[in-house]
């Protein structure tokens, strides 16, 4: 089946060249007929990507070590889960996801615009199948999926167990999805460009885009660090990690653009700035892709080296170059049709806020890139941590939230004082007794920048919260709803508007629980024996026993052996919970001749946290068994004496499956001893508050979005067409 | 049996492709559903952004966030602009109508 593989993405790439000569030539001549031809490229490219992901999947399921990438990323003792997962995991098998989540996510776009933007479409999907020949001729011509070694070896390395997380099932395809899905806004945006066009039809198309692109690539950073929080063992969610930066500055940039966009369409203005926060927001998720798989910066998330630095800069390149280029060349179409009426009004709250956001995110892009940028200044890489992205970056997340208050207080093209008055009243009050609050009853007066967000994030609950019951009451006067159905039908009838503010809580919620954990977390790294305790800020945690099992994965991530703790945690003397910290060991391969025990606790060693986790704070646990670093791979081996002793103790004229066998029996009696007369372990303790408010405030954001994007029912939708279409006919009347 | 297979897969993807690529070629001259001009179709999208603009006006009223002499002002200007883009769509219905005839 791996040639049927090959073949499909040959003929995919085929399938891509053609539909950018068909649509290009139908523009060209103004021939339909060859236009649809082109259009149809799309879904034949999105049919045979289908095939190809199938075929591999099938392999990766089988265990079919003859393909390369099965053999390097996946192994028989991967659960079926993580296996069906694996392929994201290697180069090859990211980049067809990456063009695969592309044709699918162009399909669903030229489906619904096949009958509008007609002048558009041709160019729109050039550039679409364009990318699509790019990633498939790194498929075929660089880094095939379905390149074979015969004989097939009989097991292979396995996957990361890094990534053996529920998390990365999930992850990388809505990363993903949110960087195929910006090239769609990028697509429709160089062809208004081309044909000169760029009215109300095009803003209405590019923006449903921009915003599904915006959510998928927001829930994929979530989750990343959901990932990271639970996996990587040090406590974090978020280390301004390159990966991290990339998926985040494309994010940023399309906010500024959903924001901006509004302005456009009401006003006909900033037409340059949004036609450049679209280019740019797509040429960066590109530079997300490029920075995930090139290597070019250190990176937790480079999962290996790769060879495709020269297309993939290229590609940036070309995609920058073509963007300035149509912009400076189309400045008289982009010209505004309207000037600000008042520095006070919501346009102007916009316009900070996408000032402020664009800051943001060149700052992030500057940290990120300067390793590069000081290695060609001075021939020196240096790297920048996180306390200067925090230097710069927490004022302005600061500002940021401040913004999501004071734009739904406002209105459109003017606001009078007396009415700013009675709309900030609130909003003031609430951050003020919040102040009050922060010296008084919560301790956290001590930490003025927490204090400061906790402030304005009660301005913004406060100004968003008043909106609510404005427009309920509102609804309510104008209409013989319930209270909860004039609540649900105002959602309804808005939802672009209450979508948005729902966001706007979710991001205060979001900083309040950043906020506070990262101010006031309590750590401990330190060894502790069995019957030892740490404080660690409140808390007291007893290493009351320790825990082992072989093969038996307690958290199925398919570890051969599962060293860990138990940890009794008070407060005060009294009991809070247990926490259960572990260290997965996974086999080296291949399995060495002499070595079978040391061999199959040898590869990668992983820390599973021990957590547990309410809405005032987590206690988060990790464990490293001590013992003798192994040469080969700097694996802190426990009981390497014992394991020396058990691989000597196996007969080498043995079968291997007998070898194995013994192996796997002297490997329960390591861990039994382990368990009985355990050492010293190492311990990283943390009491965290709020961080759940992260993942609540994640989820809150994106039921927002959902809301926005949520196509309003046409029946709903006819009905307030007629009651308009009444209304502008009555004043016609008039006039 | 798998290279059977195989060969079965690769000849129904090109069996589709042809199928799916020359199908607007086939179907010339038979569109069935004439799409609506792009210059309408603007226009109607030019619309729905007003409208949405008058309600968004009115929901700022509503919430206090204008006054009414505010609000007078700008649902006057928004809705002469919407009979501006009204009158432009029956301008370009009337000229269709007589390219039709």
């Amino acid at each position: 089946m791996a040639f049927a593989g090959r073949v499909a993405l040959v003929l995919a790439l085929a399938v891509s060249l053609y539909g950018i000569t068909a649509a290009l030539y139908g523009a060209r001549r103004g021939r339909r007929d060859w236009v649809d031809s082109g259009r149809h490229s799309i879904y034949c490219l999105a049919a045979i990507l289908t095939v190809a992901m199938v075929i591999l999947e099938v392999a990766f399921i089988r265990n079919d070590f003859s393909y390369n990438t099965v053999a390097n990323t996946s192994s028989t003792t991967t659960p079926l889960l993580y296996r069906a997962a694996a392929m994201w995991s290697s180069q090859e098998g990211s980049l067809l996801l990456w063009v695969w989540l592309l044709s699918v996510w162009a399909s669903v776009a030229t489906f619904i615009t096949r009958n509008r933007l007609r002048d558009i479409v041709p160019y729109a999907s050039s550039v679409l199948l364009g990318f699509g020949a790019f990633f498939t001729t790194l498929l075929v011509f660089f880094d095939s999926p379905f390149n074979q070694t015969h004989p097939a070896p009989t097991n292979g390395a396995g996957l990361d167990p890094l990534l053996r997380n529920p998390s990365m099932l999930i992850h990388p395809p809505m990363l993903y999805s949110g960087y195929t899905f910006f090239t769609i806004p990028f697509a429709f945006a160089v062809g208004a460009l081309v044909v000169r066009r760029v009215d109300a039809d095009w803003i209405r198309v590019t923006r449903r885009f921009a915003l599904a692109s915006w959510l998928f690539l927001g829930i994929g950073i979530v989750l990343g660090a959901r990932w990271s929080y639970y996996e990587l063992g040090w406590g974090g969610y978020w280390g301004w990690d390159p990966v991290e930066n990339a998926a985040l500055m494309p994010w940023l940039i399309s906010t500024a653009f959903l924001h901006s966009v509004m302005i456009q369409e009401k006003r006909g203005m900033l037409k340059i700035w949004n036609a450049s926060l679209v280019l740019g927001a797509s040429t960066l998720a590109i530079v997300g892709t490029f920075l995930v798989r090139s290597g070019v910066l250190n990176s937790i998330h480079a999962f290996g080296a790769s060879t495709l630095g020269i297309p993939f800069v290229a590609l940036i390149a070309a995609m920058t170059g073509g963007s300035i280029y149509l912009v400076v060349s189309r400045r008289e179409v982009l010209r505004s049709e309207h000037t600000l009426d008042s520095l006070f009004s919501r346009e102007a709250a916009f316009l900070l806020n996408n000032v402020v956001l664009v800051g943001l995110c060149f700052v992030i892009f500057w940290g990120t890139f300067f390793p590069l940028i000081s290695k060609a200044v001075t021939g020196t890489s240096a790297a920048v941590g996180p306390p200067w992205f925090d230097r710069y970056t927490v004022p302005l997340a600061l500002i940021l939230v401040l913004l999501s208050g004071i734009g739904p207080a406002i209105a459109w093209r003017r606001a009078t004082l007396a009415n700013a008055r009675r709309n900030f009243l609130l909003p003031l009050g609430a951050a003020a007794a919040m102040a009050v609050g922060a010296y008084t009853v919560v301790p956290i007066g001590s930490s003025p920048g927490v204090v400061l967000l906790f402030c304005a994030a009660m301005f913004v609950f406060a100004s968003v919260g008043q909106e609510f019951w404005r427009g309920w009451r509102a609804r309510r006067a104008t209409s013989r709803d319930s209270p909860p159905q004039a609540l649900l039908s105002m959602v309804r009838r808005n939802r672009r508007r209450y979508g948005g503010y729902i966001v706007h809580v979710g991001i205060a919620v979001l900083f309040i629980g950043v906020a506070a954990s990262a101010t006031f977390e309590h750590e401990q790294t330190l060894s502790l024996q069995v019957g030892q305790s740490a404080r660690v800020g409140a808390y007291t945690m007893k290493y009351m026993r320790a825990t082992g099992s072989v093969v038996t994965d307690p958290n199925n991530t398919g570890a051969t052996m599962t060293l860990g703790a138990v940890l009794r945690v008070t407060r005060g003397g009294h009991y809070v919970g247990t926490l259960r910290p572990s260290a997965g060991y996974y086999p080296a391969s291949p399995i060495v001749p002499g070595l079978v025990v040391a061999s199959l606790i040898s590869g990668d060693a992983v820390d599973q946290i021990g957590l547990q986790s309410s809405w005032r704070r987590d206690l988060w646990a990790a464990i490293k068994p001590l013992g003798t670093t192994l040469a080969a791979n700097g694996t802190q081996l426990p009981e390497e004496s014992l394991v020396n002793r058990a691989d000597g103790l196996i007969p080498t004229s043995e079968s291997g499956v007998d070898q194995l066998k013994l192996a796997y029996y002297l490997l329960r009696a390591i861990v039994g001893h382990y368990v009985a007369y355990p050492p010293a372990a190492s311990f990283t303790l943390i009491a965290s508050p709020l961080v759940m408010w992260i993942w609540v405030g994640g989820l809150i954001v994106f039921l927002g979005g959902l809301t926005a994007i949520w196509p309003a029912p046409s029946g709903v939708r006819d009905r307030v067409r007629a009651r308009y279409l009444a209304r502008v006919g009555r004043e016609l009347g008039r006039a | 049996m798998t290279a059977l297979l195989a060969a079965l897969l690769i000849a129904a993807l090109l069996t589709f492709v042809l199928w799916a690529l020359s199908a607007p070629f086939r179907a010339r001259g038979g569109d069935a559903t004439p799409p609506a001009s792009d210059a309408r179709r603007a226009l109607e999208s030019a619309k729905q952004a007003k409208y949405s603009e008058i309600r968004d006006n009115e929901t700022d009223y509503r919430t206090g966030k204008l006054s009414d002499e505010d609000y007078r002002t700008l649902d006057r200007q928004l809705r002469g602009e919407a009979v501006e883009i009204l009158r432009a769509i029956d301008e370009l219905d009337a000229l269709e109508s007589s390219t039709g005839d």
